[in-house]
């Protein structure tokens, strides 16, 4: 599905520059879930960015089912994003001022769906998480699990290819990020690659392969 | 892209902060109105004194006599001088002018004389003006009934006359008076005209007389106080050198120094026109200037506040290119929401400013120097297009700031 090849990745700070990704190399298969872990500063937030196709890479290739993802420009990332990849935020970044169904709806929005086509599809997803009858409540009446299971519907209304979860259980408590765990199990079980970034040790053993990372390096890939 | 859509996303951005969107709209409706508001002033001002023009012919020149300042061939100084009909033949045989025409003050004085005017037990009195016929084109006398004066009159020093419909409304009550009389200090005129004029109502209270007739009648002698002649279409230049030529003519009949500047009084409405003109032409770009600075303060303040409404949304515009909005959804969304709230809140400032114009339209008393204050189609066609492109340059440098704002940055939790 998706694979890295030699990644580097650096930052300037100040006159200061960092190495954050050394020669990483990645594979993630067909319908995977994966767990990557590490401590913060570890670079596991920038391998995730370049995963996601919202930061680029200054050397090595990223293939993205059988597609090189290199040198983008913004709308072509755009696109890719939009077809590609669900993400699923530790904050959520629902919109604050729409409700879950427009939430779930917004990515069809930027593939130019009808605004009756698309908001059909959305209650077809809430429903699928859970949340059909809050689908005219603003993210602001929901419970933090709620808000989840909401953008998890938003993450896959487009079909991506893969889901790509940033803690998604940084900010639920134990019982939720269970529930929310499973509901991406259930997703990684529909066929769908999963990769989920945590530092959580019984997140990261639901996972079929655990990528851990240390100093901007692939620790081990078990 | 669906437009429905985007009129969706547009109008509930704008609906989430009503406040904000309120006082953004009013930079740019009070910029417009400004604008409008000046430029319809203007056009008042300019109305009134080109309707101070339209009374008399716009290339006339009129000439007094005055007073010698300088000595010559011997004569003294403060010698009055009065031009006579020889003068006036003598100007008739001058090559570029127009309409020619000679004015006797009836009652020895200068403007605004005034005799008896008897029709029964009627009296009152008007500014007699005793003329020749093409005094007409001069004044741009409009006759409505019956004629002016013309050449027979003047010939035979016929008794008759041409007066004001205002003058035959107060002496018979009605204006059907062609062939009727009336006595100017007690000598019988009869009537052979009614007119009216462009000017203001004191030109309408006012009886023509051949000037012939009046200086036979009046103790005149072959006495001109006035000449006045239009020139065509010269140019201010060539008229100039007209009315030295013609000075030169009356110097040496009259006999005093052509360059004496006390002797004659040159009254040259071309010049003065085209002094106007400049004038109005100064006022003009004064007040583009003016409005087009307060409508920049309100692009700039509608820029701000854009600017403001992107930093505000970084967060938000960091989600929506997560999920796949392109760079060109993002800047034509914001440019969209920044047209929009400019047009709208201009077209607000252009109705208001229009509708004061008509108010003060209504209201305000002609003058000579104000009168009928207004927009024409083709400054509302301009403001309408300065609002658009207004409305784009504000909303311009926040929406590419947007369209950079990196979603790795945006997303980072706080």
């Amino acid at each position: 599905m998706l694979r890295l090849q030699g990644i580097n990745k650096y930052y300037q700070v100040g006159s200061h520059r960092l190495h954050v990704l050394r020669d990483v190399d990645v594979e993630v298969g067909d319908g995977e879930l994966v767990a990557i872990m590490g401590a913060s500063g570890s670079g596991k937030s920038t391998l995730l960015n370049i995963l996601g196709i919202l930061d680029g890479y200054d050397s090595g290739e990223y293939w993205l089912d059988e597609t090189l993802v290199r040198d983008l420009s913004e709308t072509q990332a755009a696109r890719y994003r939009n077809r590609f990849i669900g993400f699923v935020f530790q904050s959520f970044n629902l919109l604050p001022f729409k409700t879950a169904v427009e939430n779930v709806a917004l990515p069809l929005y930027y593939q130019g769906v009808s605004r009756r086509a698309r908001n059909r599809t959305a209650m077809q997803y809430l429903e699928r998480v859970g949340l059909a009858e809050w689908a005219e409540h603003r993210p602001s009446e929901m419970s933090g699990g709620q808000k989840q299971r909401v953008a998890i519907a938003r993450a896959l209304i487009a079909k991506p290819k893969i889901i790509l979860a940033d803690e998604p259980t940084g900010a639920l408590d134990s019982a939720t990020s269970q529930q929310i765990m499973d509901l991406l199990a259930e997703i990684h079980a529909s066929g769908i690659t999963v990769i989920v970034v945590t530092h959580e040790a019984d997140i990261a053993a639901r996972a079929q392969r655990v990528i851990r990372l240390r100093d901007g390096q692939v620790e081990a890939a078990a | 892209m669906f437009s429905v859509d985007r009129w969706y996303e547009v109008l509930s951005t704008l609906a989430r902060n009503p406040l904000r969107s309120f006082l953004t709209a009013l930079a740019v409706a009070w910029g417009i109105f400004m604008l409008v508001v000046l430029l319809g002033m203007g056009q008042g001002l300019r109305n009134g004194t080109e309707s101070m023009f339209a009374d008399d012919a716009a290339n006339s020149v009129w000439i007094f006599g005055g007073s010698t300042s300088r000595p010559y061939a011997g004569l003294p100084v403060n010698r009055r001088i009065v031009f006579d009909n020889e003068g006036y033949a003598a100007l008739r045989r001058v090559d570029g002018i127009d309409k020619l025409t000679g004015r006797f003050f009836a009652s020895g004085g200068g403007f605004g004389n005034e005799l008896q005017i008897r029709v029964g037990a009627k009296v009152s009195s008007f500014d007699v003006r005793a003329v020749h016929p093409e005094h007409l084109y001069l004044e741009k006398t409009i006759i409505v009934a019956g004629r002016f004066l013309n050449d027979q009159d003047v010939a035979e020093k016929r008794k008759v006359t041409t007066i004001g419909v205002p003058v035959a409304e107060f002496l018979w009550g009605h204006t059907n008076v062609i062939g009727e009389s009336l006595a100017v200090n007690g000598i019988t005129f009869t009537v052979v005209g009614l007119f009216t004029d462009e000017g203001d109502a004191g030109e309408l209270r006012k009886l023509y007389i051949p000037i012939s007739t009046a200086q036979l009648a009046f103790n005149g002698a072959d006495r001109v106080n006035m000449l006045m002649f239009t020139v065509g279409d010269k140019g201010v230049a060539e008229t100039k050198k007209l009315v030295e030529e013609v000075q030169a003519i009356l110097a040496e009949r009259e006999r005093f120094d052509p360059g004496d500047p006390q002797a004659t009084r040159v009254r040259n409405s071309l010049e003065q026109y085209a002094t106007f003109q400049e004038i109005f032409w100064i006022i003009e770009i004064f007040i583009m200037f003016m409005g087009a600075c307060t409508l920049v303060a309100g692009i700039v303040g509608v820029s701000n506040i854009m600017m403001i409404v992107v930093k505000e949304r970084t967060k938000e515009i960091g989600v929506r290119k997560a999920l796949g909005a392109t760079p060109w959804t993002i800047v034509s969304t914001i440019l969209q929401e920044s047209v929009f709230l400019t047009a709208v809140a201009g077209y607000m400032g252009l109705v208001a400013g229009v509708a004061l114009l008509e108010l003060l339209a209504a209201l305000l008393p002609k003058s000579d120097f104000f009168s009928n204050p207004s927009v024409d189609l083709g400054v509302a066609l301009w403001a309408t297009a300065i609002l658009v492109v207004s409305g784009a340059l504000a909303g311009f440098i926040p929406a590419r700031s947007a369209a950079r704002v990196s979603p790795v940055v945006a997303l980072r939790d706080e």
